[in-house]
């Protein structure tokens, strides 16, 4: 029997082919050609010749030429209740079905994520605002997972992102007695709410929180029995605790190397393939799309980095998931840090008309920044294929441009709803941008470009690499410690991203940018008072300053919008007339 | 980034200053009725005065950018660089032939379905394309231009659709390709394009007294919620995305997608004999729109007309004796050939049937997709009558 991923397919059938309604074919009885004109004109010939599903739904993926209406939202050979009572139907793999490297959050989940907030801003207080932040948290981990074609992964990828905050905090405790009323309830909820998404799977196929089916429930309560052992372990190891955070970091690092690395993360989905009995041929790193991973490891790195350093605040259980787990703040941010975070947590909230009106206005400027001027740019920003495509200079220009606006609008357009929805339940999350792109140099950019990502790599790499050099035994000039601070840290802030090789060039792009900004400003302090001296000059290089910003940043993107070094510098050729 | 700059700094800080601000006496009550009433209000108003048909006729191309050298359909958006929408005027508006007609310049338009369109073919491996390369001229020098106003999906009202639009662009010569498929009445309202267009289909049905139902439930007719902003989003953001398209066409001369593999036509066929609703042994022409075909003459008025049946792929496969290919049995598609014929002939219309004129290896992935070596050689034929007509009909 061959089974598809229901909504998964559905949803990109629907994107693909815009379709609204929807057509319900098995595969066992395909249907004739003359119940489906549209078929029969554009279709058919291969239609009725396709075999197999997979083919089939090849041809309607790439192929699909009409308006009318088609989705396949149960497209399976045999009954629907073969379907909810089989425990191990293996699904299809569809090659471009799956071919999106990231899926979106569709308008309509942050919409009713910020309903959420705005709910539980409105109408709820004490310490039942805290509990419902700690199930509305837990509800966008798993129900904004993608889909993932290895069985039952986008259940235990959100689960481990909970079970990793759990390790954490149990190994960042402090003096908190582990038996408290609060430490209680949040196991309590925690068991609740996984048990649910595991009974889900018994629905029936429309049911879940999670994208495919959720798996048998003998194996959610050991994980949940595993989860209490290790965590109760944790507890009580007083002996060693130090090796044992210092071995988290390590964990958590590792994981996100793998993830970030394309050959380890195939590597990795093979494995986890053949663990689930399915073919590793088509294992791909696209399997692994662990939602809002970037953000959560960072969290919890801060919080150990900032525990090992004794400035961690005492955290407890449902306090430290919120904050990790935040629901605004997961798929894109802003990493907020702690000590600030847990103050505005146990503050009161007051919603007032004022916080409100400005919740509103900041989360409609984010929905238009990023659903109108965003989604509008990427249809003619640069990617692989246009790339690839064009050669005329001035359109390359317009694709680098539209891209570099494009990026700008949307993550910043992502952030303003993320703290239109924070402000609406007391929690009021940093800034990650302050028009970057009117600064007049580079280090101005990186002040006001995703701040607290910046901020983040100068507390936990470049100030203690710049202190360790300052320090070292030989003497290091302070250039030599700028530029190996800068460039370090820049290359760390690209691998991020990815682990390739433009993410990579891009890092150190900026990271030598940045190094001759310092120089520059350094140079030029003595030399050029007499500009700032005068007034419309101090205008015009300020002016000449923010356009050369720019546009060294727009030409950094090129190296971040594209996947492989040669395709970048032949694109950054091009746009200066070479190589046409 | 200097460290003790990083420590200094305070981003967060800033980030509140320059963030949006109330201005004190504005209640958050006031805000949200005022917010819904002109909520209501605009879509009130859009619905009331539809602006769509006029938002369609705004632009960019022929001018940010070349016109495209047929007519958009894609649903492969973001790999095509093109879409299928259903405002005529937008697609007409897109297309080179808006780009205004010279004087100097003997306008053809070639209408048909996808084999016109060009599917899986380049813009410059069309069928107009080629047409174009023969370098055609008047009797008195004046070049003849090709254009192609093919659009996929396959019926005659979809053609008269698309000929009564192209009118209004001045042609002096109309090449209409068609083949049997085009022809039986349960096809005729089928096309996306018809169907979301019934208000143009219905003044077709009216004017050339058609034998189509103008309360057709095909045709789609929207409520008034369905014609506000709301329930127009998608026929606005289509207008929006056609010209954003327009910078990828210009940037990269792509406007379709093309697999990298497809399946040839199907050979091997069902022993079927049944086509539609009709069976043998005579092709029933009252079930054929062959009035749809009279109303394109009516519609093209003194405009000459060639008629093409198109080629078809003719499978040597199983069952070859009983039909043709996947899409006509044998006695069908002789009776229609026959029957088209005698058509045009009471009409007057000049016309070539080439149905057999391409080798099999010549299709693509249909019956009626050819390569572009075969489109070249349907060109060459195609390109002798018209001169002919051009001779004959031309008027300095």
């Amino acid at each position: 029997m061959i089974i598809l991923e229901i909504s998964f397919l559905c949803n990109r059938l629907m994107s693909l082919s815009g379709c609204k309604t929807i057509l319900t074919l098995c595969v066992d009885k395909m249907p004739t050609t003359s119940k489906i004109p549209e078929f029969r004109l554009l279709a058919a010939p291969i239609l009725l010749r396709s075999k197999n599903i997979k083919h089939f739904l090849e041809y309607v993926t790439q192929n699909f030429l009409t308006r009318k209406p088609v989705c396949l939202p149960a497209l399976y050979a045999g009954s629907l209740a073969d379907y909810r009572h089989s425990r191990s139907i293996p699904s299809v793999d569809i090659p471009g079905l799956l071919a999106s490297p990231t899926l979106p959050m569709p308008i309509l989940q942050i919409t009713i994520l910020c309903l959420v907030a705005l709910l539980i801003g409105a109408f709820v207080r004490g310490q039942w605002r805290v509990w419902l932040l700690l199930v509305a948290s837990l509800a966008a981990v798993y129900w904004l997972q993608p889909f993932t074609p290895i069985s039952h992964l986008d259940f235990w990828l959100p689960s481990i992102s909970v079970v990793l905050t759990i390790f954490v905090w149990a190994v960042t405790r402090q003096n908190q007695p582990w038996n408290s009323k609060d430490n209680w309830i949040t196991v309590g909820i925690l068991i609740g709410f996984v048990l649910v998404i595991g009974l889900s799977r018994y629905l029936g196929p429309v049911c879940c929180l999670t994208p495919s089916r959720p798996p048998v429930l003998y194996q959610i309560i050991l994980l949940i029995a595993l989860t209490t052992g290790l965590v109760l372990l944790f507890w009580r190891t007083s002996q060693g605790r130090s090796a044992l955070l210092a071995g988290f970091l390590v964990l958590i690092l590792g994981l996100f190397i793998i993830l970030k690395t394309e050959p380890l993360a195939a590597w990795l989905s093979a494995g986890l393939r053949s663990l689930s009995g399915r073919s590793s041929s088509t294992a791909s790193a696209l399997d692994l799309r662990w939602l809002g991973f970037s953000y959560i490891a960072f969290r919890l790195l801060h919080c150990m980095r900032d525990r090992q350093n004794g400035r961690l605040p005492e955290f407890k259980l449902h306090e430290f998931l919120i904050y990790v787990l935040f629901f605004p703040t997961l798929t894109a941010g802003p990493i907020d840090r702690s000590q600030r975070f847990i103050q505005d947590l146990r503050k009161p909230n007051n919603l007032n008309s004022q916080d409100l009106t400005q919740s509103f206005q900041r989360i409609a400027w984010g929905f238009f920044k990023k659903f109108v001027v965003a989604d509008t740019l990427a249809v003619i920003a640069l990617n692989e294929v246009n790339a690839a495509q064009t050669s005329p200079t001035m359109w390359l220009w317009v694709f680098v441009y539209a891209y570099a606006f494009r990026i700008y609008f949307d993550f910043s357009g992502y952030t303003d709803i993320a703290i239109g929805a924070g402000q609406f339940v007391g929690i009021k999350l940093p800034e990650n941008f302050d028009r970057p792109y009117l600064k007049p140099n580079l280090t101005a950019f990186w002040n006001s470009w995703h701040i607290t990502l910046a901020l983040w790599f100068r507390a936990y790499f470049f100030n203690p690499l710049t202190r360790a050099l300052r320090s070292s035994k030989r003497a290091i000039s302070m250039p030599v410690i700028i530029f190996l601070g800068q460039l370090g840290t820049m290359t760390l802030i690209g691998l991020w991203h990815g682990v390739t090789w433009n993410f990579l060039i891009w890092g150190a792009w900026h990271g030598i940018g940045l190094f001759f900004h310092n120089r520059w400003s350094e140079f030029s302090k003595a030399k050029l008072v007499g500009l700032t001296q005068t007034p419309w000059l101090n205008r015009l290089s300020s002016l000449a300053s923010t356009f050369l910003t720019f546009q060294y940043v727009v030409l950094g993107w090129v190296w971040f919008a594209l996947p492989e070094p040669a395709q970048s510098w032949k694109v950054l050729l091009g746009l200066f007339g070479y190589g046409q | 980034m200097d460290s003790n700059q990083a420590s200094n700094r305070s981003p967060l800080a800033k980030g509140e200053d320059s963030s949006m601000r109330l201005s004190p006496g504005i209640s958050l009550k006031n805000v949200l009725v005022k917010s819904i009433f002109l909520f209501i209000l605009l879509n009130l108003l859009f619905a009331l005065f539809k602006p769509v048909p006029w938002l369609a006729r705004i632009s960019a191309y022929n001018s940010l950018f070349p016109g495209r050298q047929r007519l958009p359909f894609g649903e492969i958006q973001d790999k095509a660089y093109n879409l299928s929408l259903y405002q005529l005027d937008a697609m007409f508006r897109s297309h080179t032939i808006a780009a205004g007609k010279s004087l100097n310049e003997y306008r053809v338009i070639v209408i048909g379905d996808s084999s016109v369109w060009g599917y899986l073919l380049k813009p410059y491996q069309t069928l107009t394309a080629s047409l174009n390369r023969m370098h055609l001229t008047t009797p008195d020098g004046k070049p003849v231009r090709f254009y192609n106003l093919g659009y996929p999906t396959i019926n005659l009202t979809k053609d008269i659709l698309i000929l009564s639009n192209a009118m209004k662009y001045q042609p002096d010569l109309v090449v209409w390709l068609t083949t049997l498929e085009a022809f039986p009445h349960s096809k005729q309202l089928t096309s996306p394009i018809v169907q979301h267009n019934p208000n143009s289909v219905r003044s077709l049905i009216r004017a050339y007294n058609l034998d189509l139902d103008p309360l057709d439930s095909n045709l789609v007719d929207p409520t008034f919620l369905e014609q506000t902003i709301i329930g127009q989003r998608r026929s606005l953001a289509d207008l929006l995305r056609l010209q954003l398209y327009g910078v990828l066409w210009a940037a990269t001369g792509i406007d379709q997608f093309y697999p990298e593999t497809y399946d040839p036509p199907q050979a091997n066929l069902e022993a079927s004999e049944s086509f539609y609703d009709l069976n043998p042994p005579t092709l029933d022409a009252q079930k054929l729109a062959l009035d749809s075909l009279s109303a394109g003459g009516q519609i093209s008025g003194r405009v000459p007309i060639l008629l093409v049946n198109e080629p078809i792929y003719i499978s040597q496969g199983e069952n070859s004796d009983i039909r043709y290919n996947f899409f006509y049995p044998r006695w069908a598609y002789d009776q229609y050939r026959s029957l088209l014929m005698q058509f045009s002939q009471s009409k007057g219309w000049a016309y070539l049937d080439l149905w057999d004129l391409i080798p099999p290896g010549e299709f693509t992935n249909s019956a009626i997709h050819l390569t572009p070596l075969g489109t070249e050689r349907l060109a060459s034929q195609i390109i002798p009558a018209v001169k002919t007509l051009v001779d004959q009909t031309y008027v300095p």
